[in-house]
């Protein structure tokens, strides 16, 4: 036999291995039985429920008002919307009307909570992908300026409990107003770093282009939403498609890609904090004076007892769409209390862009699909 | 050993530079703590904040967050634990080298939290392993991880080599695993399911030596107060230890 040559067959065997539940990169307490050959993957099985702290079943325990701090921790990047989503669902079963104020404001906080999320979602792809830390502290900067004015208006930097039945907790003043607009100023310059740093990336670009697609078709089977479904190119937005809140009063674009791949949904994330830009500057522009109210001063907060009967309410946060189902049998707490969370329903779609792919974009994948497990397992 | 502290200190505040095996021990110790990056639920978003710039935990030494157990020094238990991963976190805290420290980050680490209610939420991690330092917080502040941090180091700065149980010629010891059986949490030592469901842990926390305990799990009824409201408790410490009435 001449050397260097090899005649014979490589046997080959496949792999099961074990990523998680205590893993850097795999967003909390979450598990991936992977099958792989080498080093491509083969299957997946997700395993969750590590997380799971019962939050439906204190649901139905607990008080209407008592549950706004648990829709908090659910995906506790994002507890405006949550709350929001949670106080329209109450609102709609007991017929509560919501000061026009109030729903500017609750407009503000989403979008500044949209802002916030993606750049540190996107941080936290990028820091899987290999780029220990940097972008991940550029979004964790802009993060913390965007919580100081949570923390300004409602107490608390990251569970912020401010939206009430009827309204929010406390009023905005101009001062807050002035940080907020002074904050706005800065945004693009962030965005354009961003940019700058990122879209054009060699390394970027190889690792994220035409890795882990997912095909409009395959999209809609699963049902995913937010960026994940708009990075498939299928416009979908509850904001423009049932319009909720003042979203009907401004003009603002959604964002779609082409492809389908870890890079259209970076793209997608990027634009739509410029979106939400755009839609912050139309509210604080259209913002209602104080004489109105910020709060429906005819709900009682403690005691509410809505008519028995069932609600549902989604709202666009910025994983997807989530929706809380709420049934009431005229009690001081609810019957059954439901959650539609995106980030699970998103994360049904993993095994299917993994497979293929090699393990190392595994954990891009997941982090480009952006889940957090408080929300998964709930 | 004679306890010549503070001699010692009020030399070096004159310059002198005068080094204790023992503080040059704990010195080196305590200023590169090596936590282990192990996030559990929202608080472990504070957490990665804490070591993100503006609080930088890199000006206390410990910001070098190590993927594994084997490389950690520190555990910082960020998050609820539910009784599916406590067999996990017990297991990550016999797979850390000696020394090793726990932080309990959080109402939920600390006692259950806004969810100690439920059924698969585990009432404080210090159940399982014995916790160094406690913050209180939903989620605790950066600033009151620091804190913690900070008190952790003093703690460190008052070992002595000859007392601390890592230093002696005995084995390293594992804690034991609790395994999920038939009706719950089953842990070695403990008759039926440790920690049911609509009832109070039937069994006390390991107390550090750091807060006044032996770094064993407790026989001392009295340790068990604060955790529980009162009736309860008396209903337990009978119930558990068949004798003696908490105050
Ligand atoms: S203490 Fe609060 S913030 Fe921390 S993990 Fe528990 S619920 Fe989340």
């Amino acid at each position: 036999m001449i050397a260097g040559t090899f005649t014979g067959t490589i046997k080959t065997e496949e792999l099961q291995i074990n990523i998680g539940p205590q893993h850097p990169s795999t967003h909390g307490v979450f598990r991936m039985i992977t099958r792989i050959d080498g080093e491509t993957i083969l299957g997946l099985e997700p395993v969750f429920g590590y997380l799971h702290r019962n939050h439906e079943q204190l649901g139905e325990v607990s008080s209407y008002l008592q549950i706004i701090p648990f829709t908090d921790r659910l995906d506790y990047f994002n507890s405006m919307p949550n709350n929001q989503g949670y106080c329209m669902a109450v609102e709609k079963l007991a017929g509560i009307e919501v000061p026009e104020r109030a729903e500017y404001i609750r407009v503000i906080m989403a979008e500044l909570s949209r802002i916030q999320n993606h750049a540190t979602a996107l941080g936290f792809m990028l820091n899987d992908m290999g780029a220990m830390g940097t972008p991940l502290l550029y979004g964790f900067r802009e993060r913390e300026k965007i919580l100081d004015l949570f923390e300004a208006a409602s107490g608390a930097r990251m569970m912020c409990s401010y939206m009430r039945f009827g309204g929010v907790a406390r009023d905005i003043d101009d001062e807050w107003l002035g940080e907020l607009k002074k904050l706005m100023v800065g945004l693009p310059a962030f965005f354009d770093e961003f940019e700058r740093l990122l879209s054009e990336n060699e390394i970027l670009l190889s690792r994220a282009r035409n890795v882990g697609i997912l095909p409009k078709a395959v999209a809609l089977d699963y049902s995913v939403t937010g960026p994940l479904l708009r990075g498939s190119g299928i416009p979908y937005d509850v904001r423009r498609a049932e319009p909720y809140s003042v979203y009907d009063r401004f003009g603002f674009d959604v964002v779609v890609g082409s492809v389908g791949d870890i890079y259209d949904r970076y793209l997608v994330r990027v634009e739509e904090m410029r979106q939400s830009l755009r839609i912050l500057e139309q509210a604080v522009q259209q913002l209602p004076d104080a004489s109105g109210g910020h709060l429906n001063p005819k709900v009682k907060q403690q005691s509410i007892r809505p008519p028995a009967g069932e609600a549902y309410a989604r709202v666009e946060t910025p994983k997807g769409e989530l929706g809380f189902y709420l049934v009431s049998d005229g009690s001081g707490r609810p019957y059954r209390y439901k959650i539609r969370a995106p980030s699970f329903i998103n994360l049904t779609a993993l095994s299917d862009l993994a497979r293929g792919h090699k393990v190392a974009d595994l954990v891009v994948i997941l982090g480009s699909i952006d889940i957090v497990m408080g929300e998964v397992d709930r | 050993m004679p306890d010549d502290r503070e001699t010692q200190l009020a030399l070096e505040k004159q310059g002198v530079l005068f080094t204790q095996l023992n503080r040059f021990y704990n010195w080196g110790r305590k200023s590169a703590i090596w936590p282990m990056a192990f996030g559990l639920a929202c608080c472990a978003i504070e957490m990665m904040a804490a070591a993100s710039s503006r609080y930088d935990i890199a000006r206390f030494g410990a910001e070098l967050f190590r993927a594994s157990p084997r490389q950690a020094d520190l555990m910082i238990v960020a998050g609820t634990v539910t009784k599916k991963m406590v067999p996990q976190v017990v297991r990550l805290y016999n797979q850390m080298p000696e020394p090793r420290y726990v932080i309990s980050m959080g109402a939920c680490a600390t006692s259950g939290g806004p969810f100690r209610d439920g059924y698969n939420v585990v009432r404080g991690v210090d159940l399982y392993i014995p916790v160094d330092v406690y913050v209180p917080g939903c989620p605790p502040r950066p600033e009151a991880l620091l804190h913690a941090l900070i008190t952790l180091q003093q703690q460190i700065d008052n070992q002595a080599i000859r007392e601390v149980r890592w230093y002696g010629d005995r084995e390293a010891r594992d804690f034991p695993v609790p395994i999920f059986g038939k009706h719950g949490l089953e842990v070695e030592g403990i008759e039926g399911t440790a920690d049911p469901v609509g009832g109070i842990p039937r069994m006390a926390p390991y107390v550090s030596p750091a807060l006044g305990g032996s770094g064993e799990r407790t026989s001392n009824p009295q340790v068990l107060e604060g955790n529980v409201p009162k009736p309860l408790m008396q209903a337990a410490v009978e119930e558990v230890f068949g004798h003696g009435k908490a105050e």
